[in-house]
């Protein structure tokens, strides 16, 4: 099928949980790649996305500019963009830096921290590693982003019935079990 | 250094060890040992046999309480949104400049503490500043240098030379630099007062009459909420309780509102009288005045009123020769803290606990102070139930509008020439107000203050009365080349200092309304940040506990309605799929300047624009 629609996926600073959560719909990959052809995403590693996509998902909040840079180019090329798992609605752990200067959180990483060791006595600064922000985004915090899905990671089920929700234009539910987390 | 816990000990001593004044029992310890320090909530804890817990809880809910010791002299200046259109910044910078000190600090000789405070009830000569218990008003920056060198050297208070302000203010139990600017006595609270005459006519007629008389009269109350007066004194008569009391609200912390000091000043005898009368109406013995903190300069001269009147057989036993009908009143005095003038907030302080709201149902007229049947009013409320009672309740009722009867006591701040408290019939429209108070090139005006509404030009016909313009008094006038949203922001401010943090849509929800509007104001807001605005200005206003948050959305949404324009011009289109409010370039700019390189894709360049 040539027009299928696409879905890119990515992750940003996650820890890639959520990804994992989506392979965890197990035999229902199968019609899922029935419904859609996959464009960038961990999962092909494709790198660029190739054509306009229907549906971004976005794994992980903004820790670095190379998150930024993948969000932004998500955003162009996405219709919609879900933010999936509570890194990318909130931050989520790698956003406990936050209430830390960033120099101070980096001092303590490559310099002061008791476990080590760095003879040279300087931070990382290979124009290979990309610069970290001031503190960590969410993602909404810095494109717009159309729908939020909670959970850490949310289930195979709730990431399934948001697609397919999507895919089929139809209203999407959510039952209290599916996005309850206590 | 002062032993915390001798006079913790001792003031404790002073009350009885009654739990109940644990508030009077703070204010003593604060004045006499500079802070409430951990050694005194252990002492007062004892003393009281209270859990510590519960000590400390209310040791930390008021701003005038420390538990560090704070300078000699604490200096609170007011830094509301009159002061700050009235030059309160420049003020700020002598203080800090005189003291070598920043807002929140101490010198390092003990002498001098920097605070800011919301209204202190002083917007018609702002900038206006508190040191310990006395008002300094229309602050100058030459001011500000002679004040921090007559202290340093004199190390009194008694050493300020103030100039004493007009009428009672001169008195010398208060001798304050305050000024009642009352530049309009209307007919029912500034018209000469005989006491004891309400007051002899209400002990002629039974109770219930009383309660028909103020029925009567469609008085409604002059605090803000409107609530029909006669109505809650005849549920309070109705509720079952072995005790009654009455209570007068005069915590006046809205912002731009001061008329009741001018009345507590003016006609603090026509108050008690007031309260004495409905004392009589509801079966009630005994009255409390709250007092907010800011105007302690008062309770010397109005317990001494209070004084004059147990002498004139007006308060204490068989009034007036009435025989069985015994009334008394004392002064609660608070400590810094708006959220106590909403009246299940001001019992639970008077009760001696931190001032949290309580949730009503049950009202006050059921359960209120020591869950008895309380009447609350406000100070003017009480005024005008007095008079209503001289004068019969037709005369009242041929004041004002039909819904709104009465007059009211209106105080008037900001641009205009004759800022002060008028006394005018309900149903002028703020034309006519603008006029009077010699406002000109006006561009919006601020009703009901802080959690009222602004009101552009298009608006200025209407009336002020309870069913189109409702205010508890507060009037403030913009001018002029004054930004409505920087306006706004100031309120917002105002509220997110004074949520009690009882409730998330209070507390959280102010936060947020403040920062989404901050965006308007830094070019940084989007279209979408208009519907933020409004939605969560509802969640905030329906979910919150009390009127507090109920209210602290108003002044986003008064001018989302007023001045929808302001905003739409602010929205800012950056070119990018970036929400204008992130900066990539400013983000990365920490770690560029720490790996010493510029970012891979955000670079130099302006936010957005690609490497
Ligand atoms: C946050 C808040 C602050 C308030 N502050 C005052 C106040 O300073 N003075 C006052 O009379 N009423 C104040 N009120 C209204 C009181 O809760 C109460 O309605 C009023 O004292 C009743 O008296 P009235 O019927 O005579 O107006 C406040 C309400 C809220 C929610
Ligand atoms: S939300 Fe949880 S699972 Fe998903 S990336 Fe973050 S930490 Fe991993
Ligand atoms: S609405 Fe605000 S002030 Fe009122 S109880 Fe809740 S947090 Fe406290
Ligand atoms: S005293 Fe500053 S605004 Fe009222």
């Amino acid at each position: 099928m040539a027009n299928k629609p696409k879905v890119a996926t990515c992750s940003l600073a996650g820890c890639f949980g959520c990804h994992m959560s989506l392979l965890d719909i197990d035999d229902r990959i199968l019609k899922l790649v029935e419904l859609v052809e996959f464009d960038r995403s961990p999962i092909n590693d494709i790198k660029r996305i190739e054509g306009r996509c229907a549906i971004g998902i976005i794994e992980g909040g903004c820790c670095t500019e190379d998150n930024v840079h993948v969000l932004e180019h998500f955003r162009e090329h996405c219709d919609v963009l879900v933010s999936t798992g509570d890194c990318a609605t909130m931050g989520g752990i790698p956003a406990l830096r936050n209430t830390i200067p960033l120099r101070e959180c980096l001092e303590e990483a490559y310099l002061k921290g008791p476990s080590v060791y760095n003879p040279s006595g300087r931070l990382p600064g290979d124009p290979e590693i990309p610069l970290m922000l001031d503190k960590v985004y969410p993602c909404h915090e810095v494109v717009k982003i159309d729908y939020h899905l909670p959970g850490c990671p949310p289930s195979a089920d709730a990431i399934w019935e948001t697609l397919v929700a999507l895919l089929s234009g139809k209203p999407l539910s959510l039952p209290y079990g599916l996005i309850k987390y206590d | 250094m002062t032993d915390n816990a001798s006079v913790s000990r001792q003031v404790c001593g002073n009350f009885g060890n009654d739990k109940g004044r644990l508030m009077d029992i703070l204010i003593g310890v604060q004045a006499q040992a500079g802070c409430i320090a951990p050694e005194a909530l252990d002492e007062i804890a004892k003393s009281l046999s209270m859990n510590r817990v519960e000590v400390e809880s209310a040791a930390t809910f008021y701003a005038f309480f420390s538990d560090k010791m704070r300078g000699r002299f604490v200096i609170r200046l007011c830094n509301d949104v009159i002061d700050q259109l009235q030059g309160a910044d420049r003020v700020a910078a002598a203080f800090r400049a005189e003291l070598g000190i920043e807002f929140g600090q101490t010198t390092a000789d003990g002498l001098f503490s920097l605070a800011y405070t919301p209204c202190i009830g002083m917007s018609d000569q702002a900038p206006a500043v508190l040191i310990n218990d006395r008002v300094v008003t229309k602050v100058s920056t030459d001011m500000v240098r002679e004040i921090v060198q007559t202290l340093r050297t004199g190390k009194s208070l008694e050493h300020l030379k103030l100039t004493l302000g007009d009428g009672n203010n001169s008195h010398p139990l208060v001798r304050a630099m305050v000024n009642n600017n009352l530049r309009e006595r209307g007919a029912v609270v500034f018209a000469p007062y005989t006491p004891g005459v309400a007051l002899q006519r209400a002990l002629s007629e039974q109770p219930v009459e009383i309660i028909k008389i103020i029925k009567a009269s469609r008085l409604r109350g002059r605090g803000g909420a409107g609530f029909p007066t006669g109505m809650k004194w005849e549920f309070t008569r109705a509720a079952p309780g072995e005790r009654k009391f009455v209570v007068c609200n005069a915590d006046e912390g809205e912002p731009g509102t001061f008329k009741d000091r001018v009345i507590l000043t003016e006609a603090p005898g026509l108050v008690f009288e007031g309260m004495t009368i409905a004392g009589y109406a509801v079966g009630a013995s005994e009255g409390i005045v709250y007092l907010r903190g800011e105007y302690a300069y008062l309770l010397a001269y109005l317990e001494d009123v209070l004084a004059k009147r147990r002498a004139a057989g007006l308060l204490g036993r068989d009034i007036l020769g009435k025989a069985g009908f015994k009334f008394d009143i004392r002064i609660q005095l608070g400590a810094g803290a708006y959220v106590c003038g909403e009246e299940t907030a001001l019992l639970s302080s008077c009760e001696g606990k931190a001032g949290n709201p309580k949730t009503r149902p049950p009202f006050p007229a059921q359960k209120g102070y020591l869950d008895m049947p309380t009447v609350i009013n406000n100070v003017e409320t009480h005024c005008a139930a007095a008079r209503i009672v001289e004068n019969g309740p037709s005369w009242f009722a041929s004041m004002g509008t039909k819904a709104s009867s009465g007059t009211k006591v209106f105080s008037v701040s900001g641009d205009c020439a004759q800022p002060g408290v008028y006394e005018i019939p309900f149903g002028i429209t703020v034309q006519e107000l603008l006029a009077r108070v010699g406002a000109t090139d006006t561009i919006a005006v601020q009703v009901g203050g802080a959690s009222g509404r602004m009101i552009g030009p298009s608006e200025f016909g209407r009336q002020f009365c309870f069913d189109q313009l409702a205010t508890g008094g507060s009037v403030m006038v913009f001018g002029k080349g004054r930004d409505p949203l920087a306006i706004a922001h100031g309120f917002m401010d105002f509220f997110v200092e004074e949520s009690c943090g009882y409730c998330t849509p209070c507390r959280v929800g102010t936060r947020l309304l403040r920062e989404r509007l901050g965006r308007f104001l830094e070019g940084r807001a989007e279209a979408a940040d208009l519907d933020y605005l409004e939605k969560t200005s509802k969640v905030v206003k329906n979910a919150s506990r009390c009127g507090l948050g109920q209210t602290a959305p108003n002044p986003i949404l008064s001018t989302l309605q007023s001045f929808r324009s302001e905003y739409e011009r602010c929205i800012k289109k950056n070119g990018t799929v970036f929400l204008p409010s992130f900066d990539p370039g400013k983000a990365v700019a920490v770690a560029a300047g720490i790996a010493g390189r510029a970012s891979e894709h955000f670079g130099t360049k302006k936010g957005g624009v690609k490497a």
